[in-house]
């Protein structure tokens, strides 16, 4: 990482602590602002976030890890999050995780070359009487079949 | 309790109708446990109430030096109107309530969570250092454990982080209690071990995954000590010791710390409080060790070379008007030395430039010590007993070689070595008295005591003392006992006007000409242990307050000082180390010889080998050392 890029993400997170309060209880609105400007929190934004907030790097970490819409990795510009939980999967999930894989051509838990798809599982989604269901980004897909799964996926850039 | 009301109990607020006092904490609770009626006091937990009335509840993930965390359900009791079973160690009385601590459903649970834990322990009693010591071990026991219900980890699944010279994380035994991880973050203040990730993938992991030699890890220990079980233990070099012992061709020089004597009896399964010096002494010389020295000699170098720096420093600021870092802190610490490192890199300026005592000896075994007996400096092999894990990293820094070796070869801990005791078919306590060997037998208690939070400053200030005012310490310290500087308080504090001067003593005549600048002037010393305390001073410091106009602040990473370090027996607790200190203390009061200055055999050191006095050349060379600058940013 350049000083100089270092520099400008350490200003941008200043500005949301700034925004949020510097006490340890802003670390998920900060974490979660920085997650939607460059889609995973680096090492480096982990540790100035701990810096900024007087929390240790690890906790940082700790926290990214426990949940499921903050990454330490870097991800794609689109998440689709396939519900596993056991409605979504009675109702032929199976077989839409096997049309999209195909259509894509990488497996659930990795990025497109292209960064244009992180496929991801989620759990319950809440759509257990509309399933299989997904999310891609902040919007929810419901009553899916393989081929409405993989349109929706060709269409998002 | 509202007996009509249906909402359970679980959901109904936790109060008593009428307190007996009106601010109700303070005020006691009838509660009735196992059918007999007892009186608590209003929040105690149940844990608490229970042990006060003589009823074990077992506990596993609960630590009396931690925060409460209730992760391990072992100790789970019936509270009766509640939905589902209730953690003894997390539950505050607020109520009249009905607790059961061994009905059938409660004994079950245990019994089911124990399993539990045992499905995913990597459980090979036989081989684990922790044998006979491990406390899911002694819940299996307790509970009659004889079949697996939920299975067993057969094989290892994880593989063993052995990156750090200190500290060896085995994952494939951890429990998830969380003890490492409230030690690490609450009580040390490090933040080098968290839990990471979520439900059944939750484990216990460092920044990044990383392994512990690449992460802030200052290597104190504290989390080893706290490790119910073998998860986290001490690297360690005792095969290569005994190796080394066997070699004729080597000759092995042992040298032990004050605090292993005062604790090492606990290896051995009796009472804390008494000190083993001249029982392990022996135990050593039968192990076959050639000979045995007294750290509390290099102790006491210690407090001649930091405190002719500490008055350099000063008669430089005060007289010269030079720039200088004050306050300056101690260095003996390995583990506070690497905390400054990595989190104030910047007051790096401040830390003394002496070595620890156990670096100083290391150095001079292979110097004076080689020369004076005629042996190859490279056919020494030189042990330290310390009771620390941070002296395993320290003696393999690359800067400590300043003999032309590595000053000393390995760090041995307490347990480790009550354990090579043990292996040689020895009973401690019923060993023989002897003595250190020579040309370094005789050591002061000044010497002695840094093995206790205070201990260091103490002794020198009983020095200081004398050599400034001229003036017996007795005089102003009833018994040379500065009381201020003792006791558990996590910082402590103290001033010493200084109002009559005396001549300068021969050992320091080259550096000053006389005392007058000092006349009037109060010395101000603060003392802390742990380094969640340290962290308190620092920001005071960096703030610019109290402590900024201190002139010397002693420092120790674990908390009580080394009587609590990382390699002492487990368990410890406040309790415990008490006891470590007042078996410390009580030697002390018995010996002759009490203050640094007086011990002869420095003063022949001076004469013999240092010859351009402290902190003069040979001494900067072999007894000083510089630091790193590590901050705490990871790549």
């Amino acid at each position: 990482m350049l000083v100089v890029e270092k520099n400008a993400l350490s200003e941008e997170i200043e500005s949301y602590v700034l925004k949020f309060g510097k006490d340890r209880s802003s670390l998920l609105p900060v974490l979660q602002a920085i997650q939607k400007k460059h889609s995973y929190v680096s090492d480096f934004a982990q540790q100035e976030v701990a810096r900024l907030l007087d929390i240790h790097p690890v906790e940082v970490f700790s926290v990214i890890s426990f949940y499921s819409f903050l990454h330490s990795k870097p991800t794609g510009r689109n998440i689709v999050r396939l519900c596993q939980t056991i409605s979504c999967d009675m109702a032929n999930k199976n077989k839409i995780v096997q049309a999209i894989e195909r259509e894509i051509g990488i497996k659930f838990g990795e990025t497109t070359k292209d960064n244009r798809i992180t496929l991801e599982y989620t759990n319950c989604v809440g759509m257990c009487d509309q399933g299989p269901a997904m999310i891609i980004n902040d919007r929810v897909y419901t009553k899916l079949d393989p081929e409405k799964a993989v349109n929706i996926l060709n269409e998002i850039k | 309790m509202k007996e009509k009301s249906r909402t359970p109990m679980s959901q109904q607020p936790l109060t008593i109708e009428k307190p007996a006092l009106e601010d109700g904490i303070g005020s006691k609770v009838t509660v009735e446990i196992n059918e007999k009626k007892v009186q608590v006091f209003f929040g105690q937990t149940i844990l608490q109430a229970c042990k006060e009335n003589q009823i074990h509840v077992p506990t596993l993930c609960h630590h009396p030096d931690l925060c409460i965390a209730g992760t391990c359900r072992v100790c789970v009791v019936e509270v009766e109107g509640m939905r589902t079973l209730q953690t003894a160690c997390s539950f505050p009385i607020t109520a009249p309530i009905k607790i059961k601590t061994s009905s059938t459903m409660v004994r079950k649970a245990r019994r089911h969570i124990i399993d539990l834990l045992l499905s995913e322990h990597y459980g090979e009693c036989y081989s684990c250092v922790r044998n006979n010591n491990c406390e899911l071990q002694s819940l299996a026991k307790e509970y009659g454990v004889d079949s697996y219900t939920f299975g067993h980890v057969d094989k290892p699944v994880f593989e063993m982080d052995l990156s750090s010279y200190s500290v060896v994380r085995d994952m494939n035994k951890c429990v998830n209690c969380r003890r490492c991880v409230r030690t690490c973050i609450d009580l040390q203040e490090v933040g080098v071990l968290e839990a990471i990730d979520r439900g059944d993938k939750t484990h216990i992991g460092t920044f990044l995954e990383k392994p512990l030699a690449d992460v802030v890890c200052i290597n104190c220990g504290q989390c080893i000590n706290r490790c119910p079980t073998g998860a986290l233990k001490a690297n360690d070099p005792s095969d290569e010791i005994w190796n080394a012992i066997d070699d004729p061709t080597k000759h092995v020089v042992i040298q032990t710390a004050p605090s292993p004597r005062a604790a090492i009896g606990e290896v051995f399964g009796l009472e804390p409080g008494k000190s083993f010096t001249g029982e392990m002494n022996t135990a050593l010389r039968r192990i076959g060790f050639d000979v045995v020295f007294d750290t509390n000699f290099t102790a006491d170098l210690t407090i001649i070379e930091e405190g002719t720096e500490l008055i350099l420093r000063l008669y430089k600021a005060l007289v010269k008007k030079e720039q200088v870092a004050i306050p300056q802190f101690t260095s003996c610490s390995p583990g506070w030395v690497k905390y400054l490192e990595h989190f104030y890199p910047e007051y790096i300026d401040n830390l003394s430039s002496a070595k620890s005592p156990q670096q100083m000896f290391g150095a001079l075994i292979k110097t004076f010590y080689a020369q004076k007996k005629g042996i190859d400096p490279k056919d020494i092999v030189s042990v330290a007993v310390m009771p620390c894990a941070a002296k395993k990293f320290e003696c393999n820094r690359p800067e400590m070689a300043d003999s032309g070796f590595k000053d000393v070869d390995y760090g041995l801990t307490t347990r480790e070595l009550g354990q090579m005791i043990k292996e040689a078919g020895i009973y401690l306590p019923e060993m023989p008295h002897s003595h250190f060997d020579d040309p370094f037998g005789d050591a002061s208690g000044a010497g002695l005591i840094f093995g206790a939070t205070g201990g260091v400053m103490e002794a020198a200030l009983r020095t200081v003392i004398e050599l400034v005012t001229g003036k017996k310490v007795e005089d102003i310290f009833a018994n040379a006992d500065i009381i201020p500087l003792r006791g558990f308080e996590g910082i402590k504090y103290a001033e010493l006007p200084i109002t009559e001067v005396g001549p300068v003593p021969k050992i320091l005549q080259h550096l000053v000409p006389d005392w007058n600048w000092l006349k009037g002037a109060t010395l101000k010393v603060a003392v802390a242990h742990g380094t969640a305390n340290a962290k308190k001073i620092m920001e005071d410091i960096k703030a610019g307050g109290k402590f900024s106009e201190c002139h010397f602040i002693e420092f120790m990473a674990c908390p009580g000082g080394c009587l609590g370090g990382g390699g002492q027996p487990i368990p410890t607790s406040e309790e415990v180390r008490k006891m470590r200190a007042k078996a410390i203390y009580d030697e002390d009061n018995s010996l002759p010889l009490r203050k640094s200055h007086e011990n002869r055999h420095i003063t022949d050191i001076y004469n013999e080998f240092l010859t351009d006095g402290p902190c003069g050349h040979i001494s900067h060379k072999l007894l000083h050392t510089h630091y790193v600058k590590r901050g705490k940013y990871i790549a």
